[in-house]
C-alpha cells in the first residue's frame, strides 16, 4: 500500500484509505473525494510541496500532510476496512 | 418573497447575485470568497423578492467554517425558494449539495451555471433529464455574461409561488433503513425543530457538527439510537456511518451525472497550457517572481508618471490660493489645509492606488491567488502556516480590513490567528502610497523593493516565532484550484470602483478635514505640543524632523494620512528639500510597520479579542522601532 505522496506524475491512483479523524475525513469528501475515485496526479511541487490531482473533473491541491494520510492504490485493489479483499475490474 | 442562492464555492453565485443588485456582493475566483451572506431586493417581473447569497459550501455536513452559518439560515430564517448554483463543468460534485438540499423540502429550482465552461470542456448536458432526475426546473444559466438569468428568476418566481416541496432522493436501501429508524426514534420522542425529520436523522448519522448539537442537547436520549444505527451500518460495511451516508450520496451523485453527461474529447486550451508553465516544479516559482515584480513595476510606473504632473498643477494652485489671503492669517491657514487635503487625494494617493487596485483584481479574477498558495505552500510552511494563508496575506498588500476578514478561509485558530497578525504587517495599498511617494519617488525603485523584502523578512521571522509559541493543529492544504479565466473589464472596473468609493467616501472627506485641522493645529500652535510630546521618537530617536510626530497621530485614523499630513506639515511637496534620504528612508520604515489603522485595529479585535487587537499593535510599534532605528543606522553607515 503506497500514499499519495508517493505517486508520481501523471500517474492514476485510486484511494483506498483515508488516515485521520472525521473531520480531515469529512473534509475531503465535501471536495468529491471519496474512499474508491480515481485520481491523477496532475503536478508536485518541489521542496516537499504540496501535490496537485485531478479528480472527477476539478483540480486539488493537497498539501504533502495530507497527501501521505492518503492511502492508494494504483492497481485497481480495494482493500476495506474490514480486512476482506475485494477486486474491482482495473478502472478508467 | 425571499430567494436564496445556496451552491459550491466558485459556481457563479455572487455573479447572479450581481447581475440584478448591481455591484455588492465581491466576485473572486478563489474559492470561498463569500463568508458572509449579503442580500438585496429586486422587483422581478412587478414583484419585489429578496435575494440572499449565501457564503459558498461544498457540504452542508463539513466542519469548514462556511457551512455553519449558512446552514443556519436554511433552517431557521423565512424563505421561499432555494436557487441552487450548479457548476456544469462539476456536475457530479455539485450534486451532492445539491441533494442534500433537496432534503429541506423547500421549494427549489437548480440555475444550471458555467454552461459555456462546461461546454469548453466537452461536457454535454441533458438539463431536461436532469430536471427528471432531480425533480425540480433546471435552468441553464451563463451568468458571467448574463444569459439565462431572466429566465431564472422568472421560473424560479413560478415556482415559489406554486409552493411544490420536492421529493429527497433515495439512497442506498440499508441506508435509507438506517436513516427511518434514527428518524422514527426522533418523532416518537417529539424532537421539535421545524425541520424534516428524515434530514435531521441523516444530518445525525453523519455527524453533522452544527445541528447534531443542537438536537442532542434538547434530546440527549437519541444519540444511542443514532449510535446503534451506526455502528449496525459500521459493522455492515466495514466504514464508519458518516462515510457510508455521504459515500451512498456520492455514488448516487455520480450515477446522476453518468446518466444526464455526455463527454466529448476536448483539446487541451490556452489555460491548460498556461497551467503547465504556471504551476510546474521548475517554472512555476521564477514565472511567480515575474509576475509579482511585473506588477510591482507596472503601479510604480503609471503611478510615477501621473503623480508629477498632478503635483506640479496643485503646487501652482497651492501657489496662487495662498496669494490671495493675507501670509499668517486664519484664512489662508484653512485655505491651505482645505486644497492640501484635496491635492492629497487626487495627486499623491489615486495614481498609486488606482493601477494598484486593478492589478490586485486582475490577480484575483484569473484565478492566480489559489496558485500562488499552492506554489508558496512549502515556504510557509517554514513559518509554521500553510499555503492557504497566502490568500489573505496577498489581500493584505489591498486593504488590511478584508484581509483580516478573509483569514476565516482557514480551518485551524492557530493559523487564523497568527495569519491575521501577520496580515496588520503588511503593507496596504494606503503604506504603499507612503513608499512609492516617498521612498521610490526620491531614492528609486530599488530602495522601495527592498523595503518590500524587509517587510517580508520581518513577517517571516514573526510567524516562525508565533508558529513555535502558539499550539494546535493545521490540516495543511485542502484547496481547490479552480481553472484560470480571462478578467472580464465590466468586473474589474466595478471591483475597482467598489474599493475606491470607499476611499473616496470615507477617506477623502477624513484627509481634507484631517489636512484643515492640522493647520489649525498649527496655527494655534496645537500641533507643537503633540510634536513635543512624541519628539523623544521621532528626533532623538529616528532622527527625523520634529514636525512629523503629527503626521504619526493622524497615521492611525488612516495610513493615506501620513503622507498627505507630511507634505503639509512640511509645507512642501518636494520633501527632498526638507528631509535627507536617511530620514525619508527611516520614516518609511517607521510607517510601514507601526499600528495598523483603526480600522484594522477594529477588525482584529473582533476575530481575536481586544487583548490580542492591543497586542499585535504594541508588537507593530516595538517592530516599527526596530526596524526604523536599524535603516537609519544601517544607512548611515553604508548608504
Ligand atoms: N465561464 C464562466 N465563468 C463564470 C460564470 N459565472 C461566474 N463565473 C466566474 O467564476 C468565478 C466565481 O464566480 P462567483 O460569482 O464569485 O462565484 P461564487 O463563489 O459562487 O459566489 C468568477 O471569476 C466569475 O467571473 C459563467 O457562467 N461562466
Ligand atoms: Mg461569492
Amino acid at each position: 500500500m503506497m500514499t499519495l505522496d508517493t505517486v508520481g506524475v501523471h500517474r492514476q491512483a485510486r484511494v483506498i484509505m483515508i488516515d485521520g479523524g472525521h473531520r480531515i475525513r469529512s473534509y475531503l469528501n465535501t471536495l468529491g473525494i471519496h474512499i474508491g475515485d480515481w485520481l491523477t496526479v496532475v503536478q508536485r511541487a518541489p521542496f516537499r510541496g504540496p501535490v496537485l490531482v485531478e479528480i472527477h473533473g476539478s483540480r486539488v491541491a493537497l498539501g504533502r500532510g495530507i497527501a501521505t494520510k492518503i492511502r492508494v492504490d494504483m492497481d485497481g485493489v480495494l482493500e476495506s476496512l474490514s480486512g476482506s479483499t475485494e477486486v474491482f475490474g482495473a478502472g478508467s | 418573497m425571499r430567494f436564496l442562492l445556496a451552491g459550491q464555492p466558485n459556481s457563479g453565485k455572487s455573479s447572479i447575485f450581481n447581475s440584478i443588485a448591481g455591484y455588492r456582493s465581491a466576485t473572486a475566483n478563489f474559492p470561498k470568497s463569500s463568508i458572509s451572506y449579503t442580500a438585496t431586493r429586486a422587483l422581478i417581473a412587478g414583484r419585489e423578492v429578496e435575494v440572499v447569497d449565501l457564503p459558498g459550501i461544498y457540504s452542508l455536513t463539513s466542519s469548514d467554517e462556511a457551512a455553519g452559518p449558512a446552514e443556519r439560515y436554511l433552517l431557521d430564517e423565512p424563505y421561499d425558494l432555494i436557487i441552487n448554483v450548479v457548476d456544469a463543468s462539476r456536475l457530479g460534485r455539485s450534486l451532492e449539495l445539491t441533494f442534500q438540499l433537496l432534503e429541506f423540502r423547500r421549494p427549489m429550482i437548480v440555475a444550471l451555471n458555467m454552461m459555456d465552461e462546461a461546454h469548453r470542456r466537452g461536457v454535454e448536458i441533458d438539463d431536461r433529464a436532469l430536471a427528471a432526475e432531480l425533480g425540480v426546473p433546471v435552468v441553464t444559466t451563463v451568468s458571467r455574461l448574463g444569459r439565462g438569468l431572466k429566465q431564472l428568476f422568472r421560473d424560479g418566481l413560478r415556482h415559489a409561488a406554486a409552493a411544490v416541496p420536492p421529493v429527497p432522493p433515495t439512497y442506498d436501501l440499508e441506508v435509507e433503513e438506517a436513516i427511518a429508524e434514527v428518524a422514527t426514534g426522533l418523532t416518537s420522542r417529539a424532537v421539535v425543530t421545524g425541520v424534516p425529520t428524515r434530514l435531521v436523522a441523516a444530518k445525525l448519522l453523519e455527524g453533522d457538527p452544527h445541528l447534531s448539537g443542537r438536537v442532542l442537547r434538547a434530546d440527549p436520549e437519541i444519540a444511542r439510537v443514532v449510535e446503534a444505527v451506526g455502528g449496525r451500518l459500521e459493522s455492515a460495511h466495514g466504514w464508519s456511518a458518516d462515510q457510508v451516508v455521504s459515500g451512498s450520496r456520492h455514488a448516487l451523485a455520480h450515477a446522476v451525472e453518468d446518466r444526464v453527461v455526455t463527454l466529448r474529447p476536448a483539446g487541451d486550451g490556452w489555460r491548460e497550457k498556461a497551467d503547465r508553465l504556471l504551476l510546474n516544479q521548475w517554472t512555476g516559482g521564477p514565472i511567480m517572481v515575474l509576475i509579482l515584480g511585473g506588477f510591482f513595476w507596472l503601479v510604480f510606473g503609471i503611478g510615477r508618471r501621473v503623480e508629477a504632473p498632478l503635483l506640479d498643477a496643485f503646487n501652482w494652485i497651492q501657489g496662487s490660493v495662498a496669494e490671495q489671503f493675507p501670509a499668517g492669517g486664519l484664512t489662508a491657514t484653512l485655505a491651505d489645509g482645505l486644497v492640501m487635503g484635496l491635492a492629497g487625494g487626487v495627486a499623491i494617493v489615486l495614481p498609486y492606488v488606482i493601477p494598484f487596485l486593478i492589478g490586485l483584481a486582475i490577480l484575483e479574477d484569473t484565478g492566480y491567488l489559489p496558485r500562488l498558495a499552492y506554489i508558496l505552500d512549502s515556504l510557509m510552511h517554514h513559518i509554521g502556516l500553510h499555503g492557504k494563508s497566502v490568500l489573505p496575506m496577498i489581500l493584505g498588500y489591498g486593504c488590511s480590513v478584508p484581509a483580516i476578514m478573509a483569514t476565516r478561509v482557514l480551518e485551524s485558530e492557530k493559523d487564523r490567528k497568527i495569519t491575521a497578525a501577520l496580515t496588520s504587517f503588511i503593507p496596504c495599498s494606503a503604506r504603499t502610497v507612503v513608499i512609492f511617494g516617498l521612498v521610490a519617488a526620491f531614492m528609486g525603485p530599488l530602495w522601495a523593493l527592498a523595503i518590500y523584502l524587509v517587510n517580508i523578512v520581518v513577517i517571516v521571522l514573526l510567524g516562525t516565532v508565533m508558529a513555535s509559541r502558539m499550539k494546535g493543529a493545521s490540516p495543511g492544504l485542502v484547496l481547490e484550484i479552480p481553472d484560470l479565466s480571462l478578467p472580464d473589464v465590466k468586473t474589474l472596473i466595478a471591483k475597482t470602483w467598489l474599493a475606491l468609493r470607499e476611499f473616496i467616501t470615507i477617506a477623502w472627506p477624513l484627509l481634507i478635514a484631517s489636512s484643515i485641522i492640522l493647520g489649525l493645529l498649527e496655527w494655534g500652535h496645537g500641533a507643537e505640543a503633540v510634536n513635543r510630546l512624541l519628539s523623544p521618537l521621532t528626533v532623538w530617536l529616528l532622527g527625523l524632523p520634529a514636525a512629523v510626530g503629527m503626521t504619526l497621530v493622524f497615521g492611525v485614523l488612516r495610513k493615506e494620512l501620513t503622507l498627505v499630513m507630511l507634505v503639509q506639515a512640511l509645507g512642501t511637496t518636494d520633501l527632498a528639500t526638507v528631509m535627507t534620504t536617511q530620514q525619508l528612508l527611516t520614516f518609511t520604515l517607521f510607517v510601514v510597520f507601526y499600528v495598523p489603522c483603526i480600522a484594522t485595529i477594529a477588525v482584529l479585535a473582533r476575530q481575536m479579542g481586544w487583548r490580542g487587537a492591543l497586542a499585535i499593535s504594541g508588537l507593530t510599534v516595538t517592530a516599527a522601532i526596530v526596524v526604523a532605528l536599524a535603516g537609519r543606522l544601517l544607512y548611515s553607515v553604508f548608504g
